[in-house]
């Protein structure tokens, strides 16, 4: 199965072992992965901060870019729901009514990394080994506005050596929300130590989702308290492998 | 039902919100940093919406049509609102029929000199008052003071919040922020003042603290002749007109007294007897987290020889013709002021409502108080929220309140004064960069070189607009290498560009 993976902004950017670890499961799995290179952004910052014009020309680059493929997966929640549900709005009001319907078919058949593995391909154990004691954050647009539900936990519960431990309040948004880490710092360091308060609470090693949006946040929130708790993407578990493991810093390796 | 086409265009330039003081305060960030470090209130508030969050979630999962009587909430308010002018002069016949009388209020101005002249011409100087957002949201108190009319209200929670000389911070619960010792004190100190004081040795116990109210109020229905009210429903075919409550001091309200004003948003209409049956039980489950609410008044004009033999309706529009112009705003219309959705959110629950400088706090108040005001009085609230989409969960008309945050936002970035922000700048350069693969490709790979600054692979202090990150949080190194260049490194026959 030929599939276009979208990395992300911030993935590209900020954290590359989630592709890596991406494009890594989805070959294990049978698909042949392209990173088509014309991607840059979803758009979803500018949106979300008011300034859906400005957002308008990285959809169409989007559209572009990805039309092409039949299946276009990546490693974020939050970044599926911008292109499923804001992509056709900025279209029509935006660019050009005529795109609308292309640009709701591109986003019918893009898919979060979970979402992708248990809904398309039907699998649930991708053959990972992790053995580690790790806590889910279940981000909040992959769950509540892709509705993915249990999907990531029932890959989690297939790794081999995990150890899942429930975080309290898990539903409990972090406080990221894009701009609004900046624009409201106060609120969202509110909700951020809560987050790591909780996380804490679970003794586990290190704490997963399926955004690396949410992690390098919570991750921000853990560093600067010197926690020695890590984050880890659900690419980057589900990646891992006896003879291949993924390293972070919470277990022996370097950040 | 079915949703038609208007009967009436909307006027093109709908009036908005005046005398605005209850619908905006100072910008949500900086009231929300003074908010966060009052340890009790976030205890009071984050315990309290937890209890009642919980206590919804438990009743709402007993009804397995949930689902079903969400969608018909939403559809029979859209419909409405579809046809707002035909119900409303329905039920205008209706209640004049039945013996009231009806009056149009465009605005809050409007509203109070109707209930202050309704009132001079029942020669009160007191009323009391059921408690009523729409009243709030006007302002009504402080103009009948102005006018040398004492408004007492008779809501437990309105209670102490006047007494405590204070403002509503939850559209259910006014008082949330308020503990049982903090309340005992409230009403030591203040009920003496104005009325029957509060009873000597009084603990702080719920039953013995609303003992003191029943005593204390119990003097007013009996001396006051004009009441004020709010209304949750009225029902356009009959002229009915519906309060839910769980004290009883409303229903007091309601029929002692020999005149009833009772003031209205626009909105609050619902066309026929049988829709009731789908919104009474949504609102007792989303709001106070009850099968049913204890006490449920309605009246129809005056009844001879049985309660108030004067009723006065007053429709208020105040800024709701303007939101039913916005064809993304308008379904806040549909909102039943259940709070459902303040008791969810994460923002809320840490902030408490006075944070939001509106009497409509929580997510529904950070779209419901800008539509109504205007976004150009209100540009703060639409971004406070991390969009994180609890509200829109749990709402009982199905208000897709994030989508309609997000589409204010737009609006606010839109204003003139907004044109030439360094937030805009700074978005622009970031749009021309990531617009163009060409140009994003260089731009992260000139970032990579940032980690040279970096220490432990983290920075902990960063200049603004950064800083308000990095005050709390750190932020990782940028990586040596791209995940794009990475990849063109390893397969560049892969790449599509």
């Amino acid at each position: 199965m030929r599939v276009a993976l979208f990395a992300t902004c911030l993935v590209d950017a900020m954290a590359p072992p989630v592709a890596k670890a991406t494009v890594t499961v989805l070959g294990r799995l049978g698909c042949t992965v392209e990173f088509p290179l014309s991607q840059t952004c979803c758009g979803q910052m500018h949106t979300n901060t008011g300034y859906a014009d400005m957002a308008a020309p990285m959809v169409k680059n989007h559209l572009e870019t990805f039309e092409p493929y039949e299946y276009v997966v990546t490693p974020s929640g939050s970044c599926a729901a911008s292109i499923r549900h804001q992509h056709p709005w900025i279209t029509r009001d935006y660019l050009d009514p005529e795109l609308v319907d292309r640009v709701e078919a591109l986003g019918n058949r893009t898919y979060e990394l979970s979402e992708f593995i248990v809904n398309v391909l039907g699998v649930t154990d991708v053959g990972a080994v992790y053995p580690h004691r790790v806590t889910y954050h279940p981000a909040c647009h992959g769950t509540r506005t892709l509705g993915l539900g249990e999907l990531p936990l029932k890959l989690l519960h297939e790794v081999r050596g995990l150890e899942l431990v429930e975080l309290p309040e898990a539903a409990g948004c972090c406080g990221f929300g894009g701009t609004f880490a900046i624009k409201n710092a106060d609120v969202s360091s509110a909700m951020l130590a809560d987050k790591v308060h909780h996380i804490l609470t679970t003794g586990a090693e290190a704490c997963t989702a399926v955004d690396a949006s949410c992690l390098l946040h919570i991750g921000g929130g853990l560093s600067r308290n010197r926690t020695g708790v890590d984050t880890i993407h659900l690419a980057e578990i589900l990646a891992s492998t006896e003879t291949d493991p993924t390293v972070t810093a919470a277990n022996g390796g370097q950040p | 039902m079915t949703a038609t086409a208007g009967s009436g265009p909307i006027p093109v330039d709908p009036p908005r919100a005046t005398n605005t003081g209850h619908l905006h305060g100072r910008p949500f960030p900086a009231a929300a940093r003074v908010a966060l470090g009052d340890s009790q209130l976030r205890r009071n508030i984050g315990k309290a919406t937890h209890t009642i969050r919980d206590k919804r979630a438990i009743v709402v999962d007993e009804l397995a049509d949930w689902r079903e009587l969400r969608a018909a909430g939403a559809a029979i308010k859209d419909a409405t609102m579809a046809r707002l002018d035909t119900y409303l002069e329905q039920l205008e016949e209706q209640v004049t029929a039945a013996g009231g009388v009806v009056h149009w209020a465009a605005d809050a101005d409007e509203a109070n000199r109707i209930v202050i002249d309704l009132c001079r011409r029942a020669e009160a100087t007191d009323v009391v008052k059921v408690k009523s957002m729409a009243t709030q949201e006007i302002r009504l108190n402080e103009a009948l003071a102005d006018a040398g009319i004492s408004a007492w209200e008779t809501d437990l929670a309105e209670l102490i919040v006047q007494l405590g000389h204070d403002m509503p911070s939850h559209i259910l619960v006014p008082a949330i922020h308020r503990n049982r010792a903090e309340i005992r004190e409230i009403f030591n100190r203040e009920m003496g003042k104005v009325g029957r004081p509060a009873p000597s040795g009084l603990s702080d116990e719920p039953a013995a603290l609303a003992e003191a109210a029943r005593v204390h109020l119990r003097q007013r229905f009996l001396s006051t002749d004009v009441a004020i009210s709010g209304a949750n429903f009225a029902v356009a075919e009959t002229g009915t007109v519906m309060v839910v409550e769980s004290e009883g001091n409303g229903r007091m309200c309601l029929t002692l007294p020999r005149t009833l004003i009772t003031v209205m948003g626009i909105e609050k209409l619902i066309p026929t007897w049988r829709d009731l049956e789908v919104f009474l039980q949504l609102l007792p489950r989303s709001s106070t987290g009850e099968r049913m609410n204890p006490y449920t008044t309605m009246w129809t004009g005056v009844t001879e020889g049985d309660g108030p033999q004067e009723f006065h309706l007053v429709l208020l529009d105040n800024g709701r013709t303007a939101a039913l112009a916005d064809p993304e705003g308008r379904a806040a219309l549909r909102c039943i002021r259940c709070s459902a959705c303040l008791n969810v959110c994460p923002v809320y629950e840490r902030t408490g409502g006075h944070a939001y400088g509106s009497i409509y706090p929580g997510p529904i108040g950070a779209v419901l108080s800008p539509l109504l005001t205007g976004v150009e009085d209100n540009t703060s609230l639409p971004f406070a929220s991390s969009l994180c989409g609890a509200c829109y969960d749990v709402c009982p008309v199905a208000i897709d309140i994030p989508s309609m945050l997000v589409h204010l936002r737009t609006k606010v970035a839109a204003l003139p004064e907004k044109a030439r922000t360094p937030e805009r700048q700074l978005m622009r350069a970031l749009a021309w960069v990531m617009s163009s693969p060409s140009r994003w490709t260089r731009s992260i790979r000139s970032m990579g070189l940032g980690r040279f600054l970096a220490r432990n692979g983290r920075f902990s202090s960063m200049p603004p607009p950064i800083s308000g990150w990095t005050a709390t949080r750190d932020l990782p190194a940028p990586p040596e290498q791209s995940f794009r260049d990475w990849w063109a490194a390893r397969a560049p026959e892969d790449g599509a560009s």
